[in-house]
């Protein structure tokens, strides 16, 4: 079978599973169903897109992705393998809220239950954003009233493999900050088996509002992560992100980060460290739509085994955003000769009085680094280790959320440990 | 002791090192001189165990181990270390923690129990003071943005705080004034004793002022020409290396 009618064809098998469930899907059923008419018509991407052109979902649609079973199984295993943050939590397993799981907070909006659509995340335009929207069943809506300092919350996904059958699952989450208002998010995603974990999340943030969202994808060894994400950033507000991905055999991030109030702000960092035979994406659109706003994109990425990450970054800059300031640097480190780095920066500039500049590197570990701190007496496995998380620090460095950053060193540890095992 | 008979390397297939014989007895320090190209660094590194050298014969032991058996952390651990001639930068490596992962990584090795991080900072802030240095070397990533000299004083702060046996230190007087030539040399003294022992390499008598060899010895088309007493050091200032070339030719 060819690539297209491969991918045809899975996307024929979503579509039965919206046909057989739409009737009891909540949310809006004027919204799904258009979506549902998208998608029909143009499909999953394909690698004759130009944003698709390095990641290739053959691997995806060569399973079957079922519906999950009723959220009641246990989950302690899955549970104790999270990292000790404080605060509120909301925990979903497949896609769904648990209740009995979650710490809801009082202070902030949260709801959930229903998958919250909100208006940034465009089924007609992203084909992915058309696949959630078609099937998704849940999600949590969180709102920040005005000038409110939240806090932390964690938004916790959890793949259960429960009924040892691949699953699919599309969480649909807003999160909203009014103006003045301030949230730290930590995202963790883990699980066991073979699933597809496919959220799409908007944000909304008002002037000087910050939400600073740090997200660690850590799916199981045979899963997908699909994640879209749009936000939406008022005059003086700031979206601060981090990304770390470990997990998933095939992985893509989106990031759809629109500047629309002056000197607003946003960070899309991140860093992907892959192994064997994983594929990482990590794909970024930034538009500067008013003066004087400012993005910053540092990615790292450490690829050992045959492991392959991309990293597409477009910067746009409207005719109206003069003084942007954008920056977007891209670092690979190669372990091995079969790792590989595909990256594509893109500007599109229309203002004529703005700074962007752009860079990508992609090496190997310095020999002349590594037999300095051998010859001070550091085994070479250790040597390595200091080297790779030298690299990192840049971008893990800004992470301000202590425990946060502790549990992402942690899971970047045992990561390591893994590779080298 | 460190025992050098007949050593031979190659760098892709040029041989530089044409059979070198070499004692250094413990608790003695023996200056090497030589011209540009004699060999001087690359004796250096083949000792220490650095890659793209080839050796084609000979042997060198210290305390009887086969040091060119040895991966270059082993040698560290048996007590060897090298001052690098243009030491290296680690961007977003702390200075501290680097400092404090090689001390414990060579006591791990020998069998001592590793310094939590209060007991480090005790020792090496004691270290710095002795040298003269700023406690804020400690804070800053590894070399990066430092000085030649401050990167060479960050050497020899390596080499108090790892204690070796022997220590070698390449053209550690290259690029520096003369008031941080004295804190090397100093640093460099302060380690003398029956149970240390040093190969300093150099091609200037300058440091040879600072700190006085027991020995010195001529290295030239990577052999030992001559060898003497610190007195052969001044000769050399006097005459230059060309003249105890021609005479041992």
């Amino acid at each position: 079978m060819s690539g297209f009618s491969q991918l045809q064809s899975g996307a024929e098998r979503f579509l039965a599973r919206y046909d057989e469930a739409r009737h009891r899907l909540r949310g809006d059923a004027g919204v799904r169903d258009a979506a549902a008419t998208a998608f029909r018509r143009t499909g999953l991407p394909g690698a004759r897109e130009e944003s698709w052109r390095y990641t290739n979902l053959r691997p995806l649609v060569d399973l079957s992705f079922a519906e999950p079973a009723l959220p009641t199984g246990d989950c302690t295993a899955l549970l104790a393998r999270l990292p000790a943050i404080e605060g509120p939590r909301l925990v979903f397993a497949d896609g769904r809220f648990r209740a009995d799981l979650s710490a809801v907070p009082s202070h902030v909006s949260v709801r959930t239950g229903a998958p919250s659509f909100g208006t940034l995340a465009r089924p007609d335009s992203d084909k992915m954003v058309a696949l959630n929207t078609m099937l998704a069943e849940d999600g949590a809506a969180i709102s920040v009233p005005e000038d409110m300092q939240a806090g932390t919350i964690l938004l916790v996904s959890l793949a259960t493999n429960a009924a040892d059958t691949p699953v699919g699952f599309h969480p649909r989450h807003s999160v909203e900050l009014a103006r003045g208002a301030s949230l730290t998010l930590v995202e963790i995603s883990i699980g066991d088996g073979a699933y597809l974990h496919n959220p799409v999340t908007s944000v909304t943030i008002g002037e000087a509002a910050t939400l600073t969202h740090l997200r660690l994808q850590n799916e199981s060894a045979t899963a997908f992560h699909m994640s879209t994400l749009y936000a939406d950033v008022a005059a003086g507000g700031t979206y601060d992100s981090f990304a770390l991905t470990l997990g998933a055999r095939l992985a893509r991030m989106e990031v759809h980060a629109r500047l629309a109030g002056e000197k607003a702000t946003a960070h899309l960092n991140a860093a992907q460290l892959l192994g064997a035979n994983q594929h990482a994406d990590f794909t970024t659109v930034v538009r500067h739509d008013a003066p004087s706003t400012a993005s910053r994109q540092t990615v790292k990425n450490v690829l050992t085994g045959a492991a392959r990450g991309v990293f597409q970054g477009k910067i746009e800059v409207a005719r109206i955003a003069q003084k942007t300031d954008g920056y977007q640097m891209n670092q690979a480190l190669l372990l091995s000769a079969d790792a590989e780095m595909d990256s594509k920066p893109e500007l599109e500039i229309f203002a004529d009085d703005v700074k962007c500049s752009h860079g990508a590197t992609v090496g190997a570990l310095d020999g002349e680094q590594l037999f300095y701190l051998r010859s001070r007496g550091v085994p070479e496995a250790e040597a390595r280790n200091i080297l790779v998380r030298a690299f990192l620090s840049e971008a893990l460095d800004p992470i301000a959320h202590d425990t946060a950053r502790a549990a992402m060193e942690a899971a970047i540890e045992d990561w390591w440990s893994r590779q080298s095992a | 002791m460190l025992e050098i008979k007949g050593l031979r390397a190659d760098i892709d297939g040029k041989e530089i090192l044409k059979g070198i014989d070499l004692v250094v007895p413990d608790g003695e320090l023996h200056a090497i001189m030589g011209p540009n190209g004699s060999g001087k660094s690359t004796l250096s590194y083949v000792l220490s165990g650095r890659d793209g050298y080839t050796v084609t014969g000979g042997t060198a032991t210290f305390d009887g181990h086969d040091l060119l058996a040895m991966e270059p952390e082993q040698r560290a651990a048996t007590g060897l270390f090298l001052a690098f001639q243009y030491p290296v930068e680690l961007p977003g490596v702390n200075n501290a923690n680097f400092l404090r992962t090689a001390l414990n990584a060579v006591r791990r090795a020998r069998g001592e129990p590793e310094l939590d991080a209060v007991q480090f900072l005790k020792l090496a802030r004691a270290e710095i003071k002795r040298l003269s240095m700023s406690d804020d070397m400690l804070k800053r990533n590894v070399n990066v943005g430092f000085s030649g000299g401050e990167k060479k004083r960050n050497e020899v702060l390596q080499m108090a705080v790892l204690g070796p046996k022997l220590a070698i230190l390449d053209e550690t007087d290259s690029g520096l004034d003369i008031d941080a030539l004295k804190i090397v040399a100093d640093g460099v003294n302060a380690l003398r004793g029956p149970a240390f022992s040093a190969l300093v390499i150099t091609h200037y008598q300058r440091l040879l002022d600072y700190i006085v060899p027991d020995h010195v010895h001529v290295l030239a088309g990577g052999r030992i020409i001559r060898s003497g007493g610190p007195e052969l050091a001044h000769e050399l200032e006097a005459t230059g290396y060309a003249s105890v070339i021609a005479d041992a030719a």
